[in-house]
């Protein structure tokens, strides 16, 4: 089950509401009224994995993590 | 702002139930004068001596089906084995920090049994191989100007020390006073040198808290009923109490002339043996600030449990129970209440600190007897965009508290539209906190 389970997790906490994840993921990823992030709650998609890696490394708050990769 | 006296302490044990109080001490038994319970020799002498420990203990309460009384209701073995088998050096803490201002139930525990939940503390700490303990908890002063409840449990420990009984050292920490401050993440941030914030939940703190190290964290309540379990087993314990919700709980009963008491229940309780639920009263808050309001049809309808009360929108939580007199407005009620848990965000995760005071303001309008514009669909749309998106239960907790006042008071939304208010007093009935928004209050 390789990316089939990935799934793309915030930090509440961390999220600055900085809005990049976003910018780089609009397929999965939008902003509500106040700037932070609405994911989709399913499996990151695998034309999406890359994305999604380069949304965890940029992003600034260092507040999202991807989980069950690998 | 915990503060507790001995005159909220009226009917320790619901009528017609056998076998309670179990925590509190009764009224026979202390003969209509209750004291302190500093007393060790007495304490023993009540109780006895706890025979079943370690693992067994764990086997016991897991028997028992004891959850836990701070407000989740997580099952106490599951928590205990985690810490069990985790390996290295646990920690337990009894968290008796009732942030909650019509909670006072903590403080009325610990006033009147210290020993019960230090005993409970210590057999926890035995039972997951814990050395080191902590007593967390609000500093609160006694209504009449007593000694403070830290002093109170300073003298407790002091005789306990002086006794020898005890294995695991016991610190006492106290908790800002901040209605958070009490999550379980938010004290493992704080005695680990940071401020009493909640933190993302990547690791719960059984798996990683206090130094890095396994560390149980349970509600002093709970604690106390783990105490007794050691002493006459889980078949005991579930004598009282539904099938699937065993046991009692203790409750802070706020009656709707305003008079307040703790009371310790059974779990199925009828809510009208526990509060007196005439016409005078409107509707009636379960669960505090978390929880929800119930219709008066609903709250002289279900007892005492979470299978009664979730499907009727509120929940048990840490037995709160409150009767709205029907001279006050609930929509105004439920918009200061709304206001104060917005300003006791932790102001860490932007769709609470930003949800909330927006939620806050959506609620002000409606208080108000007048057309109140798209106040009541923004409402709907932030609860919605809320829900789910905090670091802890705060966001969640409030939006359940809110969701349940739009419907319980919907026809008070409709009178205020247009124009006019039922209630006949302007005065609030409910108690608010006034935090102040210093960084240092959160140390």
């Amino acid at each position: 089950m390789p990316d089939r389970s990935v799934r793309l997790r915030v930090n509440r906490a961390a999220c600055s509401g900085h809005g990049l994840c976003a910018e780089l993921l609009p397929e999965f990823i939008a902003l509500d009224e106040w700037g932070y992030p609405l994911i989709a709650d399913a499996a990151v998609p695998a034309r999406l994995a890359r994305a999604a890696r380069r949304a965890v490394t940029d992003c600034p708050a260092l507040a999202l993590r991807l989980t069950g990769a690998g | 702002m915990t503060a507790t006296n001995r005159a909220e302490i009226g009917h320790p044990a619901v009528p017609g139930e056998p076998g309670l109080p179990r925590l509190l001490p009764s009224r026979a038994h202390a003969q209509g004068v209750l004291e302190p319970g500093l007393d060790l020799v007495a304490h023993s002498r009540r109780h006895g001596r706890a025979g079943i420990r370690g693992s067994a203990l764990i086997g016991q309460v897991d028997a028992a089906g004891l959850t836990g009384r701070g407000g989740a209701a997580f099952p106490v073995a599951r928590k205990l084995s985690a810490v069990a088998s985790a390996g290295g050096s646990p920690v337990v803490v009894a968290n008796g920090a009732e942030g909650e201002p019509v909670s006072s139930k903590d403080a009325a525990l610990l006033w009147f049994a210290p020993h019960l939940v230090l005993d409970g503390l210590q057999l926890a700490a035995e039972a997951v191989g814990a050395r080191t303990a902590y007593l967390y908890m609000h500093a609160g002063r006694d209504a009449r100007g007593g000694p403070d409840l830290p002093s109170h449990l300073h003298a407790a420990m002091a005789q306990r020390a002086a006794a020898g009984t005890d294995r695991a050292t016991v610190q006492l920490i106290e908790a800002p006073p901040r209605f958070l401050a009490g999550e379980e993440t938010a004290l493992v941030s704080l005695i680990n040198g940071g401020p009493a914030r909640p933190a993302d939940k990547q690791h719960r703190p059984f798996q990683r808290g206090i130094g890095g190290r396994p560390t149980l964290v349970q509600n002093v309540e709970t604690l106390a009923h783990l105490a007794l379990i050691a002493r006459h087993g889980a078949a005991w314990f579930r004598s009282v109490g539904t099938r699937t919700e065993p046991g009692s709980m203790l409750c802070t009963i706020r009656e709707s002339d305003g008079q307040v008491r703790v009371a310790e229940a059974a779990l199925g309780t009828p809510l009208s043996w526990l509060l007196r639920l005439g016409d005078e009263v409107q509707a009636v808050l379960s669960g505090g600030y978390h929880g929800g309001w119930l219709t008066l049809t609903d709250a002289r309808r279900v007892a005492l449990c979470n299978a009664e009360l979730r499907p009727a929108g509120a929940i048990a939580g840490a037995g709160v129970l409150v009767a709205l007199p029907a001279a006050h407005c609930g929509l105004a009620e439920t918009a200061s209440v709304a206001r104060s848990l917005a300003l006791e965000s932790a102001g860490q995760c932007g769709p609470c600190f930003n949800g909330l005071p927006a939620i806050a303001a959506a609620l002000a309008e409606l208080a108000q007897p007048r057309p109140a514009g798209r106040a009541l669909a923004n409402l709907q749309r932030w609860a919605g965009l809320v829900t789910g998106r905090g670091a802890c239960h705060h966001p969640d907790g409030t939006v359940r508290f809110v969701a349940s006042a739009l419907s319980v008071f919907g026809a008070e939304i409709a009178v205020h539209a247009r124009g006019r208010c039922t209630a006949t007093r302007s005065d609030l009935f409910l108690p608010v906190t006034a935090p102040a928004l210093a960084e240092s209050d959160w140390r």
